[in-house]
């Protein structure tokens, strides 16, 4: 027999006989209420409280917004998608701007070194984000790979204001996440960082030092 | 590497030796009073018992499932093209893991956190095949060139001080020896970052396996898992078997109650759900993602209605930041993968009593643990549970039942209980040995080691009450 028979045997054929499976009540994880603005405020609030960064944008301007943030920041070689109208509006306001602009749009195997240690920023488009704990969510795709958001020192995420869900559980429920599962899914909730040091809170430890959401409204 | 060695059955040395280091004692009385605070404040928002009690009633209605969970699982599993393997016991699981590895002719790996590739001895074992095994969370990699074990199972090297971490890493690596956190970060990350690009296979744990929809559930702040789990070509994630949850909408309130019983954090700051390998229009991720489900003693505890709750443990580590006992001890004093209160009930059921027995009684049953358990474990009853089964009182369900029996004191208690029961005997019996207290040995074994051996009263307490009595009354 395999391990696979014998270990669901054991379980079936269980001593003290078969368990009751109790129901759930997820009331605990809904109805808090609030209104758009209130979500966006607890939003900004949650997401700085963890060292992430948010600049408010307007809808038609935003591409200056991002200019006027990679001088700031120092930023030269940028890396992002091509079909995303997120990608697609910066390629486009950033071709005339002295940056230089990274494809994603290829093996990861043949740029892997390049990607480590010469890119300045990931941009990335978001799904939206979560009021309760102050998380943007992303599902990579391959205009928008996975790394993109985890590699590059600062990662620059777009968010479109009215996209914020009260928690995480009513993201996954309204939107029917289970019944359409990506590659991979990922909640981000500010840049990478740890407190194995002596508890001593450092960001940048893996990922990026810096998490920039331009909320766009 | 050789780690140092600490086991279960030296925790009386090891509790002592640690009680008598201060530096040990300082620096998790640091940690864990700081720990306590942050998670009572990340709770206050929160109806916290409707929150636990959703989050066990999620883990027991997986449990009572079980079985038909792991089947709908590993279909779905596969059908997002995720190979699914089977271990009966930490060896074997440690085969498929090393077997693996060499199809893919894979000299290193990194490795996220993962408690059970601990529990298997994961590191160990394929070094021996050959296969260098490289620790990418932060505090894991620092314990692993300190050649030890986590202390804990959430903040590995909790039990390291800064200016230890700094020795550390100038002795292991060569880096300059500074007291700055960020550039000691800092410089991890850049001797990490070449070992993810170097890296064959990446092998992670897994927080929840949902059956539902086939998904890896990895929580992290560093961003090392999701390194580990994109960058190589090859991920491997190792489960137990009592990891799976049913339903994808029972993930969020375990998640809730996993980053704030953990860290007093209300978020981590990455969750990370992985459905499978890159797809061939995709441009990075994994081209092989492989999941292995290790029983290891889990079907066993799972027999026994009581010990079943032990396998609803959500490996937060808030039992251990609460305990009395671990908060002076330490982690390593327990000797085992997994320290603390929970260490306390899980390792009997995994390495048997007769290496364990020490455990169940390394707890003052303040009832701490059971109070902040986010799945509501009660854990002070199965301590006490874990305790007669040692003795040989209980259903014999655990290995080694029995080991802790000792004659003299099955003999003592018995006597003890037929003189309470005997109101006549009883009574002489005290009289006596008020007059005789002059005899009664100064000296109890361990018990007078650190406290005065108790004494009969000159008078016994019936007597007290009657004299009273009679002078109120006159
Ligand atoms: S027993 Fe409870 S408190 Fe302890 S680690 Fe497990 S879930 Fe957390």
């Amino acid at each position: 027999m395999s391990a696979r028979d014998n270990i669901l045997r054991r379980l079936r054929q269980r001593e003290d006989g078969p368990l009751q499976a109790p129901k759930s009540d997820f009331g605990v994880m809904t109805g808090r209420g609030w209104s758009q603005e209130e979500r966006l405020a607890r939003f900004e609030r949650l997401i700085t409280s963890v060292h992430g960064e948010v600049q408010h944008v307007s809808r038609e301007n935003w591409t200056q917004s991002l200019i006027e943030l990679l001088k700031t920041k120092s930023i030269r070689r940028l890396a992002l998608g091509k079909t995303h109208p997120i990608a697609q509006e910066a390629r486009q306001a950033l071709a005339t701007a002295d940056i230089t602009l990274v494809d994603v749009d290829r093996p990861i195997e043949d740029w892997q070194r390049e990607q480590f240690e010469n890119v300045d920023a990931g941009l990335t488009s978001t799904g939206g984000a979560i009021a309760e704990t102050g998380s943007l969510w992303l599902w990579p795709t391959e205009d928008e790979p996975r790394l993109l958001s985890l590699v590059p020192p600062v990662h620059i995420a777009v968010l479109e204001a009215n996209r914020i869900e009260d928690t995480f559980y009513e993201l996954m429920v309204n939107l029917g996440w289970s019944k359409n599962m990506p590659t991979n899914a990922l909640l981000i909730s500010g840049p990478s960082k740890t407190a194995d040091i002596e508890q001593t809170l450092a960001y940048g430890v893996h990922g990026p030092k810096e998490l920039i959401v331009l909320v766009k409204n | 590497m050789s780690v140092q060695e600490y086991t279960p059955q030296a925790f009386h040395r090891q509790a002592h030796d640690a009680l008598g280091n201060p530096q040990i004692r300082a620096n998790f009385r640091k940690a864990m009073g700081g720990l306590m605070d942050k998670r009572r404040e990340a709770f206050a928002e929160w109806d916290l018992e409707t929150l636990r009690e959703l989050g066990a009633n999620i883990r027991l209605r997986a449990l009572a499932r079980l079985p038909d969970l792991l089947e709908t699982l590993e279909t779905n599993c596969q059908a997002n093209g995720i190979q699914v393997h089977w271990a009966e016991d930490g060896d074997e699981a440690c085969r498929l893991i090393a077997k693996l590895c060499q199809e893919h002719g894979a000299k290193q790996v990194v490795k996220g956190k993962s408690m059970v590739s601990e529990e298997m001895h994961l590191n160990a074992y394929l070094e021996k095949a050959g296969i260098k095994a490289l620790e990418s969370d932060l505090g894991e990699y620092l314990v692993q060139l300190n050649e030890q074990t986590p202390s804990h199972i959430i903040m590995p090297a909790i039990h390291l001080n800064t200016d230890e971490i700094s020795t550390i890493l100038h002795d292991k690596t060569g880096l300059e020896r500074s007291r700055d956190v960020d550039f000691m970060t800092a410089a991890a990350r850049a001797q990490m970052r070449e070992r993810f690009m170097a890296a064959d296979v990446g092998i992670s744990g897994v927080n929840f396996a949902v059956a539902e929809t086939g998904t890896l559930c990895l929580v992290e702040n560093e961003g090392n898992g999701r390194m580990t789990t994109t960058v190589p070509t090859v991920h491997i994630a190792v489960t137990g078997i009592e990891k799976v949850v049913e339903h994808l909408r029972d993930v969020p309130p375990l998640y809730a109650l996993l980053s704030r019983s953990a860290t007093g954090q209300n978020v981590t700051t990455y969750f990370n759900m992985i459905g499978g390998p890159r797809k061939p229009n995709e441009h990075d991720g994994p081209r092989e993602v492989h999941l292995v489900l290790v029983d290891n003693g889990r079907s066993r505890i799972y027999q026994d209605n009581e010990l079943l709750d032990t396998l609803r443990c959500i490996r937060c580590g808030a039992c251990m930041n609460h305990c009395p006992v671990y908060t002076r001890v330490g982690g390593h004093s327990y000797g085992t993968t997994y320290p603390g209160p929970i260490g306390s009930i899980l390792m009997p059921h995994l390495m048997g009593l007769e290496a364990t027995k020490e455990l169940p009684s390394a707890s003052s049953l303040c009832g701490a643990c059971g109070e902040v358990c986010p799945v509501k474990i009660p854990i002070p009853d199965l301590l006490v549970r874990l305790r007669q089964e040692a003795v040989g009182e209980g259903r014999g369900n655990v290995p080694g039942a029995g080991v802790k029996r000792n004659r003299t004191e099955v003999a003592a208690w018995k006597g003890w209980q037929w003189l309470a029961t005997h109101p006549r005997a009883w009574r002489s019996g005290t009289v006596i040995a008020g007059k005789l207290r002059a005899l009664t040995p100064s000296k109890l074994g361990v018990w007078t080691e650190h406290r005065t051996a108790p004494k009969p009263a000159r008078t016994t307490l019936h007597a007290l009450i009657k004299r009273h009595r009679r002078e109120t009354n006159s």
